[in-house]
């Protein structure tokens, strides 16, 4: 396996990590992003460290109406797709005013299932490729911390496993990515517990060997898969009392 | 707010952590509130620490170039990280402290050394440039003769925050090292062996200052980088591979501490290698990184941590002041499991801390005991004309170290400058710095 990997939102902490990972492994990269000449540092990192090929593209989330243009225009289309969109927003913002809860879900839902739509068609009929979705645990039960953030992701998760469900005697895989609490901007300023806290060298390398073996969801740490399980499993009555 | 400590969990403190991904994050930072930057946390006291603003620099950690041993590269790089891209095409730090796990800019901000100081000087010698920003946000590229590289190599972070830096690789043929082991009985013995060696490429013994029938008792490790014909022909001379770490999970009982037990292990130790002294081929991270295989080796020490002392003497009155420090040292009977004895060359940068002589290491649990018995130390170090390391400091008082009158002239310099309210850490503010 040595095909390019398109990674989306390619600016955040996560996705430095999994290009790093890639790279590492031997592919070429595509770093899609708005702004892409922020990622300039990112690229002489990635040829300096590996001597990866690596191209940036130009690439905006939330302006779904681009969407299908980007995937055609891609240099190549990749052998792995990897979507690391997606902004937390301010739960209280989000709950005042509804149209930064559409932002949200837009941002973590919306524009994430739009690109991948387009790159599962245009691999479906390569008949062939890898898409990979970060989602996140928070979508496996609405808490009042960020439901907002967490219903997005919701949805995204369960597109992933429908996604995966119809692509999968068409050659195409698809991976759901659920992190827990990972060292990136987005955990600034807030103490989480050691056990729970992935840096995100070990994402990468968790998508990079998910990507490898065919898995199909994964929990970075492998411990969230426990953790939300009981999540899920407390009775509503109950649940809807705690603060978590 | 977390709970953060150095390398010697010793003295912990609750400090407001915030990480830099990119200049903006650092210039943002610094507009807000006084700070330090940290990076991989291998300072063992407070140097990195502030508890108003701790600036994590570990995620910016880019290498932007490389060319011909010359790379360019973000902070918060660590020399593992420079060793695993570049030891397979034969380039190995110029100069490595005694850890891998330390980031670019913490090298060149305690200007680190290592055991081939007496010929190569310290982390300095390899850095051509070094990005600093300073208190207005804006970015200089001090090079090699400005005042600002001067006193930021060695200035543990306080002129500003080291973003990125050039610095210059060694070409090697190998990723082994001849090692010459030799086994004294004295500290007279090893002053004498160490000046017969000056042209050894790396040196570097270890020192029993125990109580015990073995006091004075070294191992002198000498090394030099192999060449391929040194290698048995079935050696591959670049094979990168990695060794199993072995984790420290929790701390080991104190009463591994007392006197009677260290002079156990140290005898042991020394028997053990004098017998096999001699040449023998090592592989890079055994012979420059023996404690980084055991991950988290702080934990020894257990809860409370523990505390380093090393000092530099000048040359002239090295033999005396080691002896003296070693006395007092048996004396206490809290000697430590590693006592490092090195051989200084030429100083490096006017606020480096090596001076032309010898220089000594030791780790203590972080006690009330020990704490005196540093103090002790302190006074026997100054009387001769010695200074003590900045990155290893968690404890010395300010007078201590302003008998360096390089001290007052560093805090003076950054009082001038408008650097003493932007850039502290709890050392900076203990020492007066």
């Amino acid at each position: 396996m040595s095909g390019p990997v398109l990674i989306l939102g390619a600016a955040s902490g996560m996705a430095r990590a999994v290009a790093r990972s890639f790279a590492e492994a031997g592919h070429a990269i595509q770093l899609a992003a708005r702004n892409v000449a922020r990622l300039e540092d990112d690229a002489a990192d990635l040829r300096t460290r590996f001597g990866t090929e690596v191209s940036l593209l130009e690439f905006d989330a939330l302006a779904l109406d681009s969407h299908k243009a980007f995937v055609d225009n891609l240099p190549t289309l990749p052998e792995v797709a990897i979507c690391a969109v997606g902004a937390m927003g301010e739960q209280p913002q989000s709950e005042a005013d509804p149209q930064a809860a559409a932002q949200v879900i837009r941002a973590n839902f919306e524009g994430p299932a739009s690109v991948l739509a387009h790159l599962a068609n245009a691999m479906e009929a390569r008949g062939a490729g890898t898409l990979v979705g970060i989602s996140s645990v928070a979508g496996d039960r609405g808490r009042a911390s960020n439901y907002v953030y967490g219903s997005a992701k919701a949805g995204f998760t369960a597109f992933l496993s429908g996604l995966r469900n119809r692509l999968a005697k068409k050659g195409v895989h698809v991976v759901t990515v659920l992190p827990g609490f990972v060292k990136t901007a987005m955990l600034d300023g807030i103490d989480t517990p050691g056990p729970l806290t992935a840096e995100p060298a070990e994402v990468g390398t968790a998508i990079l060997k998910a990507v490898e073996k065919k898995k199909n969801v994964i929990y970075t740490r492998p411990i969230w898969r426990v953790v939300m399980a009981v999540i899920r499993n407390i009775p509503e009555p109950v649940f809807k009392k705690t603060s978590l | 707010m977390t709970r953060i400590s150095g390398w010697g969990r010793f003295p912990v403190a609750e400090c407001k952590v915030t990480s830099a991904r990119s200049e903006a994050d650092v210039a943002r930072a610094i507009a807000k509130a006084p700070l330090i930057a940290r990076g991989n946390g291998r300072a063992y006291g407070d140097a990195a620490m502030n508890t108003g603003q701790t600036l994590d620099m570990t995620a910016m950690d880019r290498m932007l170039s490389f060319e011909d041993g010359v790379l360019v590269a973000e902070a918060g790089v660590l020399l593992a990280d420079i060793i695993h891209t570049f030891l397979p095409s034969g380039w190995f730090p110029m100069v490595t402290p005694g850890t891998k796990y330390v980031s670019l800019g913490g090298a060149i901000a305690a200007d680190v050394h290592g055991k081939n100081h007496h010929l190569d000087g310290s982390f300095r010698a390899c850095v051509d440039w070094v990005d600093v920003m300073g208190p207005d946000g804006n970015v200089t590229r001090a090079a090699k003769g400005d005042d600002l590289f001067d006193w930021t190599v060695g200035g543990m972070g306080l002129t500003g925050v080291i973003l990125r830096a050039q610095i210059r690789l060694r070409p090697v043929e190998t990723m082994y090292i001849v090692q010459d082991t030799r086994a004294l009985t004295s500290l007279e013995e090893t002053l004498a062996a160490f000046e017969e060696t000056l042209d050894a490429p790396y040196s570097v013994a270890w020192i029993d200052c125990s109580d015990g029938p073995h006091h004075g008792h070294s191992l002198l490790h000498l090394g030099r980088h192999a060449t391929v014909s040194d290698l048995p022909e079935d050696t591959a001379p670049l094979d990168v591979t990695h060794k199993r770490k072995l984790p420290v999970p929790f701390g080991a009982p104190p009463f591994l501490f007392r006197g009677l037990w260290l002079r156990g292990i140290n005898g042991i130790y020394w028997r053990r290698n004098a017998k096999r002294a001699g040449e023998k081929l090592v592989d890079w991270d055994s012979y420059f990184y023996p404690l980084d295989a055991l991950l988290n080796w702080n934990r020894f020490y257990g809860r409370k941590g523990f505390v380093q002392f090393q000092c530099a003497l000048p040359q002239e009155s090295s033999a005396e002041g080691l002896a003296e420090l070693m006395t007092e040292i048996a004396a206490s009977q809290t000697g430590s499991v590693l006592s490092v004895l090195k051989r200084f060359g030429p100083q490096s940068g006017p606020f480096s801390f090596p001076m032309p002589g010898y220089t000594l290491a030791l780790d203590f649990p972080a006690s009330e005991r020990s704490l005196e018995l540093m103090s002790r130390l302190d006074t026997i170090t100054l009387a001769h004309g010695g200074r003590f390391y900045l990155a290893k400091d968690a404890r010395m008082p300010e007078a201590v170290a302003k008998a360096d009158p390089r001290a007052e002239a560093f805090a003076a310099m950054r009082k001038q400058a408008g650097l003493s309210d932007r850039f502290t850490s709890l050392q900076s503010e203990r020492l007066g710095l």
